[in-house]
């Protein structure tokens, strides 16, 4: 059933008419099934990862109910994005690197071809000092290759692992909380995702337990024409707390690539969770070809007095469809949303977050700064609604677009439902543009138009950067940087 | 070191003539005066100096070192040295005041094929300033001029200066809306900053400044063009009897 086959793109070729500096491909023999997707496809997923039958019926009902919404064309329009029609028979819904069938066991039976991958690429797997602090669950498209610190966590009781791993491993917290966030009937890439998901994360932190590191995973797309689901799980049991880290890039591609990831996060009573991500897949080219499309649903859940915040810098893909939510749903607990999206060239950004307040004296901050440059669309969709049994909800809400030359657009769509009088909403909403003042102080100065330019963005972005951790943080400079070369000048 | 000829500038968008054929020569050391009415064209000098995109020169040059800097973007001719403190320093939120000037720095030293500061060094340098220019130092934690009072943004355009230390220094009404404690801060600021190699180019509408820095050379400007050049005698004549004189004749 499953095809081999070699798969080899020149470099250059591929690199010509970008400035994308993680664009490069790596030969390595994957394991593939045909394309498009029916019921056979996800009981071979399944099979593959020697799933138990919970799971394969899971699967099978989500993919039962993506396909009847295929059928009536139910894919959702309602954002503002423009994209050719997706085939859905013309994916790959399983890759795996071939030396996967024998699983490593440690760094060093990983393919050495990989490892150059992970280092091109900036992941410091076997750079142990630059690993300290920080475990890595490293995804190489679909199947997770190699995680560190495990042990490290294992004696407090926290299990982060691959998700297939955690399907054999912890059947019954997987499905204990699996789809208790998003349900696969929640819309059409979710169902598609919860039928076909190949691999992702999963994160429990026994109740008490502070994780004592930032977990991180990497996310990237390899295969040309390949799908990527993944599909996250945190659990953070009641006062427990833990910081995880997704950041993903991709290498060039001619065709765009689908990508439909799912996150649930739990936030039991007194639980904080902390999810940051920098997103960096590929763009397409300056005149908008190709690049990924990324129809992500990411939502937490809140018990009594519990955190969840999200914070995000979107830079990549050509289509960004995405937001990260809170259901507030004990009393007392916090949603935070912070997000900086950049949208240049021909790229195109909905994004924003949905606060559900339930619980009593609940409270939410949305902070969106929005870039728009080149002929990028940035739109920010916000829904607060405050259900009638949140008395004295609070929510803040600041909202900022910033245009770079005039050929690019920003919009802010935010939905408000108010349903009890004690909720406290404040709305801000700005529209700026780097004003030629600013730009002509910073160059009296000696500093480059380029380097202005990128001072006076991030500048602006701070808000949402300080929220990241230390290195994250260095790191979204620098991409905002990379991101917007060829915008300026 | 700086020279100025015919210069002619029109502001980009509307084609509007506001320098009418300038001529002024600047040596090493020598600390020149602009004075004139409002609407003569002298905070213009000074933008069009630093080549601000807003205005466009249609004739004459400007030649520093005996080159011409009229093609070079403002971030070129602050890597000769040139510095304008700005009569409205722009706001720029998220920019920290020592972020700011560390890459200004780094960026003038990379161009004149010296190795940057070293974080440690610049510091020593920022404070040392900072506790010279008497700027808050709370204020220097925010971002770079938000919220800060018109005085306070001159402070520290002169803290730039002063970090900055550059050899032709242009200053578009540092003095105005300033109190005397901080019109005596900006003074001695420049007086310390006085050295043989160094030159100064004050734009300003009044006298008082001059009181405490005292000019070689004072020009005043009226309707785009030098009318009289003198000494520091020259400013006080004007801080006497006006610019009414200059006014009726044109």
């Amino acid at each position: 059933m499953t095809t081999q086959e070699r798969l080899t793109i020149s470099r250059e070729s591929q690199l010509e008419d970008s400035g994308y500096k993680w664009g490069f491909t790596t030969d390595i023999e994957m394991e593939m099934a045909p394309k498009g997707v029916n019921a056979d496809i996800v009981r071979l997923i399944s099979g593959k990862k020697d799933e138990p039958e919970w799971m394969l019926e899971w699967r099978l009902k989500a993919f039962e109910y993506w396909n009847g919404l295929q059928l009536q064309d139910a894919e959702p329009r309602w954002a503002k994005l423009r994209y050719p029609e997706i085939d859905y028979q013309d994916i790959y819904y399983y890759a795996a690197p071939k030396s996967q069938d024998d699983a490593p066991k440690s760094l060093d039976e990983v393919d050495p071809e990989m490892l150059e991958t992970f280092d091109k690429l900036g992941i410091p797997l076997h750079e142990r000092e630059r690993l300290a602090g920080v475990a890595v669950d490293a995804v190489f498209d679909s199947v997770s290759v190699a995680t560190t610190y495990a042990d490290q966590l294992e004696e407090r009781g926290i299990i982060f692992c691959s998700f297939t791993e955690a399907v054999q491993k912890h059947p019954e917290l997987v499905q204990k909380y699996l789809g208790s966030v998003v349900p696969y009937t929640d819309n059409f890439f979710a169902a598609l995702n919860s039928a076909v998901f190949s691999d992702g994360s999963f994160v429990y932190i026994p109740p008490g337990v502070r994780c004592p590191i930032e977990l991180m995973t990497y996310f990237r797309i390899n295969t040309e024409g390949t799908g990527q689901f993944e599909r996250t799980l945190i659990v953070a049991d009641e006062g427990a707390y833990v910081s995880y880290l997704e950041g993903c890039t991709a290498p060039i591609r001619r065709t765009s690539q689908l990508h439909a990831a799912v996150v649930e996060l739990v936030s039991l009573d007194r639980g904080e969770i902390k999810y940051s991500t920098i997103q960096n897949w590929y763009p397409g080219t300056k005149d908008g070809q190709g690049g990924v499309y990324n129809f992500v649903t990411k939502r937490g859940i809140t018990g009594n007095d519990a955190k969840i915040s999200w914070t995000q810098v979107e830079t990549g893909s050509a289509i960004t469809w995405k937001y990260p939510s809170v259901i507030l749903r004990g009393d007392n607990s916090v949603g935070e949303f912070y997000s900086v999206a950049l949208a240049n060239n021909y790229q195109q950004a909905d994004t924003g977050t949905k606060m559900i307040h339930i619980g009593k004296n609940t409270k939410s901050t949305i902070v969106s700064k929005g870039i728009s440059a080149g002929h990028g669309e940035n739109t920010y969709r916000g829904g607060v609604k405050i259900l009638p049994g949140a008395e004295n909800a609070t929510n803040h809400t600041q909202c900022d677009s910033l245009l770079v030359g005039d050929q690019c657009g920003a919009h802010t769509v935010p939905y408000i439902e108010v349903r009890n009088p004690t909720a406290r909403l404040e709305h801000e909403a700005s529209t700026s543009k780097v004003s030629d003042e600013q730009l002509f102080y910073l160059m009296a100065r000696g500093i480059s138009e380029e380097d202005a330019h990128h001072m006076i963005i991030t500048g602006w972005s701070r808000d949402v950067i300080n929220e990241l951790p230390f290195e994250f943080a260095l790191e979204a400079g620098q991409l905002l940087k990379v991101s917007l070369e060829g915008a300026v000048g | 070191m700086l020279k100025i000829e015919n210069l002619h500038a029109v502001v980009t968008d509307s084609e509007e003539e506001i320098l009418k054929g300038i001529d002024l020569e600047v040596n090493p050391g020598e600390v020149h005066a602009i004075m004139g009415p409002n609407g003569s064209g002298k905070s213009t000098l000074a933008n069009v100096l630093m080549g601000k995109p807003s205005y466009s020169v249609t004739d004459g040059d400007i030649t520093v070192d005996g080159d011409s800097i009229v093609e070079l973007m403002p971030d070129a001719r602050a890597h000769l040295g040139m510095f304008l403190a700005m009569q409205y320093p722009s706001e720029v939120p998220g920019v920290r005041p020592w972020q700011f000037l560390k890459a200004a720095k780094d960026a003038i030293d990379v161009a004149n094929g010296q190795s940057k500061m070293s974080v440690r060094a610049f510091s020593r340098l920022f404070d040392e300033k900072v506790t010279e220019s008497g700027i808050n130092p709370d204020l220097i934690k925010r971002s770079l001029n938000e919220g800060f009072s018109g005085g306070e943004k001159k402070r520290n355009e002169m803290l730039q200066m002063q970090v900055l230390a550059p050899r032709i220094a242009i200053m578009d009404e540092t003095d105005s809306g300033l109190d005397i404690d901080a019109l005596q801060a900006v003074a001695d600021g420049v007086n310390k900053m006085r050295s043989p190699d160094r030159s100064f180019v004050i734009v300003t509408h009044y006298q008082r400044l001059l009181h405490y820095v005292k000019p070689d050379v004072v020009h005043i400007l009226v309707n785009g063009k030098i009318v009289e050049t003198g000494g520091a005698m020259l400013a006080e004549k004007i801080e006497a009897t006006g610019y009414r004189d200059y006014l009726a004749v044109r």
